[in-house]
């Protein structure tokens, strides 16, 4: 076998394999979905999305969870989005490079890989213990806050990055001052990406349930949550409880809920998305 | 060299980044309402010294300026003067078209706005003439609110020339603001300096022998950091005192 045979057979070989790794992730998730919509779909109807929980499974639904799962989305992402992209900014845009920056940056770098049951525990010693909240809508979005802040920071300092130099230059020839040029010119050029990163963000925030069950959100709540100080559920807690059950008609609930938590998730992968694809045909530099 | 009215003056300047001694004891004084071009070989510290006269150098970390510059005999690193004043009267033009990812209008107007202007008579007046002025009010005058990312790249430059004109500046420093462009772009930007001149003080750093012949009224040859030459643009091209300049001139480096 000459030798560049043997190359044309590496690359195939490697070829094949390639496309076999890509396949396992996705005939993975393929047989959960499967096996999921089989089990759930049957179970979502009005009544399903309307009713309170319930013992009995068949008169069960998941109003309070989803209700929850919306207030801790919209509160976390109203704490955070600010928070995420004014930090961001400063880190980008003012922060002059000394070893108090470095410092700052790896740390926040580290953050993002920090296991979300420490900022649950961080979370209930914080927000439920030493401000005396409890275990309510406020400190639950507060803790995911926390979580999703790191990811916020760094998607923006991104997105900020992407804006080209000579847009600043053009902005303070003109006479603009920093903050002018950062209002006016870098974050609406960047507005696309940041926003892409925060909804990323917030769709893992939807998803977690460990830190909220450590601050102390309850399996079962009866009633639809009206203020950010009443006391909630979410959906991941929901199905988690669900799952943990003995009767095969709480699997089927759990099931169901997994779908709809599915496509809350998938609904906010999919703006973040468009976001961005829309974000790159408006601007080309 | 004789200077009638000086605008702009540079005294015993020197210029550091970091431990780089980037310019070297300059001493160049620039006429009113005349080209005066910068030439050299890439990093000979041109484009740095322009970027003096409107502090645009002071973003970079560990650049500083020893020395003097002054605009109508007054210094402009002195503490009393405010970076966004000085820039209001010394415009800069850039070597690549920068357009903000705006409207044409809002682009012409960006300067007033950030001035708190916000009478939409004075920005529209300011925006026809500023266009006009830039030789690009015919061309644009029916799509003012459509992208300037739209335009073609010599159109973009004289869009930002009309950026900078708007601000009502007296000084217009150019970093090589041809040298993107095609043929036809660049000498429609070479006569817009030309008309310019009447009104306006014009410095421009270019890598084209030709082009500093065609628009300059005097020359600056830097090499080094250094202010090697600097004398009537024909004295200079026609009987250069230097031989570095002569080599320069003549294209045996650079």
């Amino acid at each position: 076998m000459t030798n560049s045979e043997k190359n044309r057979r590496k690359d195939k070989a490697f070829q094949v394999f390639g496309i076999f790794c890509t396949f396992i992730g996705l005939v993975v998730l393929a047989i959960f979905l499967i096996d999921i919509v089989i089990e759930g779909i049957g179970r979502i109807d009005w009544d399903f999305l309307t009713s309170l929980p319930s013992r009995r499974a068949a008169r069960a639904g998941i109003l309070t969870a989803w209700a929850g799962t919306i207030w801790i989305l919209v509160l976390s992402a109203l704490i955070a989005f600010p928070l995420g992209i004014a930090a961001g900014v400063y880190l980008e845009e003012y922060a002059k490079k000394t070893k108090l920056s470095n410092f700052l940056e790896i740390n926040i770098a580290n953050l993002a890989g920090v296991p979300s049951i420490i900022y649950g525990l961080l979370g209930l010693e914080l927000f439920v213990r030493i401000m005396n909240l409890g275990g309510i809508l406020l400190a639950g979005a507060l803790t995911l806050s926390l979580l999703i802040l790191p990811i916020i920071i760094v998607t923006t300092r991104e997105a900020i990055k992407a804006v080209p130099r000579t847009i600043r230059d053009g902005s303070f020839a003109l006479g603009a001052s920093k903050w002018q040029t950062v209002w006016y010119q870098v974050l609406p050029a960047s507005f696309g990406g940041i926003l892409t990163g925060v909804i990323l963000a917030l769709s893992r925030a939807v998803g977690e349930a460990a830190p909220l069950i450590v601050i102390g959100a309850l399996a079962y709540v009866p009633f639809v949550p009206s203020s950010p100080m009443d006391e909630f559920t979410v959906l991941p807690i929901q199905i988690f409880n669900w799952t943990s059950r003995p009767q095969a008609a709480f699997l089927t609930n759990a099931a169901a809920a997994i779908i709809i938590l599915l496509l809350i998730t998938f609904l906010l992968n999919g703006i973040a998305v468009y976001l961005r694809h829309r974000q790159q045909k408006k601007i080309k530099w | 060299m004789n200077i009638k009215h000086s605008k702009l003056e540079a005294i015993n300047l020197d210029a550091y980044y970091g431990d780089f001694h980037a310019l070297k004891s300059i001493n160049i004084a620039m006429e009113e309402k005349a080209v005066t071009a910068f030439i050299g070989p890439s990093g000979c510290g041109k484009s740095t010294f322009l970027r003096t006269f409107n502090r645009m150098n002071d973003y970079i970390d560990g650049f500083r300026i020893e020395g003097q510059i002054l605009l109508d005999g007054r210094d402009i690193y002195t503490d009393d003067v405010r970076v966004d004043e000085l820039r209001k009267e010394v415009g800069m033009v850039f070597q690549k078209p920068n357009p903000f990812p705006k409207t044409i209008y809002e682009n012409v107007v960006y300067g007033l706005r950030i001035q708190g202007i916000k009478d939409k008579k004075i920005l529209q007046e300011t925006c026809e003439k500023s266009l006009q002025q830039a030789a690009l009010w015919n061309e644009v005058k029916d799509k003012l609110d459509k992208s300037a990312l739209a335009l073609s790249g010599g159109q973009q430059q004289r869009l930002c020339i009309a950026r900078a004109l708007a601000i009502q500046p007296s000084v217009i420093l150019m970093d090589e603001p041809a040298s993107a462009l095609d043929p036809i772009s660049t000498a429609k930007i070479e006569d817009l300096i030309y008309e310019l001149k009447k009104d306006y003080t014009i410095v421009i750093v270019t890598h084209n022998m030709q082009q500093a012949g065609r628009v300059s009224d005097h020359t600056a040859f830097f090499y080094m950091g250094e202010l090697v030459e600097y004398a009537k643009t024909k004295t200079m091209f026609t009987s250069p005192k230097d031989t570095r300049t002569q080599n320069y001139i003549t294209g045996r480096f650079g």
